[in-house]
């Protein structure tokens, strides 16, 4: 089963990190991924620009609106997403509990399946 | 959660917000910044062993207004205390306050605090200073290291300047709209010194360095609570752009290195890929500000591949309109190098020469002037205009770098055939 991880996390924080709080958070993280992909289980790895740099469309009385970042009133936002293939939700929950131990930016990981889909093609 | 280090970055976070509203409740800036310390304090002393609070900001808001308004009592029982409605020794107090202070409280607080630090009647050393102290909450031993004055003269700048403020007056209602966009110019300026006051100083180990990221910081800051203000953007995309090249501003001995020469691999094309991105969402608006042409100038050189792949005609075109925008002698002089690319050195050279009144005492004048006179030919009025760069140099860096240019002349002159 593929999995999508969306890591969610407080922006204000995670940016008010210096560059060596910064490398040393990536290192661990990078130590938790490393076996899952050794065994060929890991996926895209994502990290997102900050909320500023991001647009929003959204569905408006007739055209739709083209607004700067997110909502203003989230505080927590989706800072970037892992993308794993793994047998049991078991093991993607305790992916993810080993992921939040060593990233203090995280406020939390959700767990999303899905499957891939291109049109004409038949899903598995 | 038992890292402390952890602990101070959440509380760095939370200064501009929570020192903000201290700010309003308590209308006077020492004891706002007394009652957030001790806000911090019991942070420390509480986080480690119960976890961070689900709002860290609001936690630090209720703790800090409690203990300031003990503090006022303590101190002046003749003066006037808040209203005791607003405070309230209820369990639940804290997610009480975390409700009533959305995004939009949190903007005018923010914004009135950043428009403190640059108040007009204190001189910019004094905004940037009072700024890194008050909203970035760095020690004073810290900003004197950075500006090269002893901690004591330092503090009494410091001191000196918020008397300047408490005697002005800080207007606490909600800003109207027109007011706001005055309050955003200006805090966008003070951003701006900071950065610069970081960058100017070259040496990326120096501790004035590490202000461009302090002021990259605020930016990002500004630009959260104002998503939608292009000239914000602008900013951001122009101080990323700019810091985006620092790793390869220097060689292995401190010399510095021109954009055209420096090495593009070692730019950070994260940091230049987001600017561009802000860029283009600015440029959306459809209204151009002069941050927003800075950006697009510093952007065309990122965006060429080679120094000579570099697009000097639009350049030029830019560096047009921002002197019509927002006329300087400065921006004159920076579109002449635009202008030499183009034209060649001897029409770049008329038009520095027209701002030799304006900027006799600044060394890229001199630096610039010189290098038209050697490209020229005109080695001994070249050699004239480097020593009065080298007088005026801001960094050891920088008067190394025209030391350079002279050696160069130099060898030229003794060997015209090497040429």
């Amino acid at each position: 089963m593929l999995y999508a991880i969306l890591c969610y996390a407080n922006e204000e924080t995670v940016f008010s990190w210096s560059k060596e709080e910064e490398d040393a958070v990536m290192a661990k993280l990078h130590a938790v991924q490393a076996p899952v992909a050794q065994a060929g289980k890991l996926g895209p790895v994502g990290r997102l620009m900050p909320t500023t740099a991001a647009t929003t469309v959204r569905k408006g009385k007739e055209e739709p609106l083209v607004l700067d970042g997110p909502f203003a009133e989230t505080k927590e936002a989706l800072l970037g997403f892992y993308v794993v293939d793994f047998e049991t939700l078991d093991e993607a929950v305790a992916f993810s509990k080993e992921l939040s131990a060593v990233n203090p930016g995280s406020t939390s990981y959700e767990i999303r399946p899905f499957y891939v889909f291109r049109p004409g093609e038949a899903s598995t | 959660m038992t890292d402390i280090a952890w602990i101070d970055v959440a509380l760095t976070a939370a200064r501009p917000k929570a020192l903000g509203a201290l700010l309003r409740y308590f209308r006077d800036l020492d004891i706002a910044e007394e009652a957030f310390q001790e806000a911090c304090l019991r942070a420390i002393r509480t986080w480690p062993d119960k976890g961070p609070p689900r709002d860290p900001t609001a936690w630090l808001i209720f703790v800090g207004r409690n203990s300031g308004i003990d503090a006022v009592r303590k101190q002046a029982k003749t003066q006037a205390l808040p209203d005791e409605d607003l405070i309230s020794d209820k369990e639940d107090a804290e997610s009480d306050i975390a409700d009533r202070l959305d995004d939009s409280n949190y903007r005018d607080d923010i914004l009135r605090l950043l428009f403190i630090c640059c108040h007009p009647d204190l001189p910019a050393t004094q905004q940037i200073a009072l700024a890194l102290r008050i909203v970035s909450g760095l020690s004073v031993q810290q900003i004197a290291r950075a500006f090269l004055v002893g901690e004591s003269a330092m503090e009494q700048r410091i001191t000196r300047a918020k008397g300047r403020v408490a005697k002005a007056g800080v207007p606490f209602e909600t800003p109207g709209p027109e007011e706001r966009a005055e309050r955003l110019a200006i805090v966008s300026t003070m951003i701006y010194l900071i950065f610069n006051e970081g960058y100017s100083q070259g040496d990326p180990k120096r501790e004035a360095a590490a202000f461009s990221d302090e002021a990259i910081r605020l930016g990002r800051l500004l630009l959260r609570i104002f998503p939608s203000e292009p000239e914000i953007m602008g900013l951001l995309a122009l101080m990323l752009l700019q810091i985006s090249r620092r790793d390869a501003r220097f060689d292995a001995n401190g010399e510095l290195v021109l954009l055209e020469d420096q090495d593009r691999s070692r730019w950070n094309h994260a940091l230049i890929n987001e600017a561009l991105n802000l860029l283009d969402k600015a440029i959306r608006h459809r209204r151009p500000g002069p941050y927003q042409l800075q950006a697009a100038i510093a952007a065309l050189h990122s965006r060429a591949k080679r120094a000579k792949d570099t697009d000097w005609e639009e350049i030029d075109l830019l560096y047009g309109v921002l002197e019509r925008l927002q006329p300087s002698p400065v921006v004159t002089l920076n579109r002449a190098v635009a202008v030499s690319k183009l034209k060649g050195p001897e029409e770049a050279l008329k038009l520095v020469d027209t701002l030799g009144e304006k900027l006799d005492g600044y060394f890229y004048y001199h630096g610039l002037r010189g290098g038209l006179l050697k490209q020229m030919g005109r080695a001994r009025e070249a050699r004239e205009a480097f020593d009065r760069a080298i007088a005026l140099a801001n960094s050891a860096a920088e008067a190394a770098h025209i030391r350079l240019q002279i050696d160069k002349l130099q060898s030229e002159h003794a060997h015209p055939a090497a040429k």
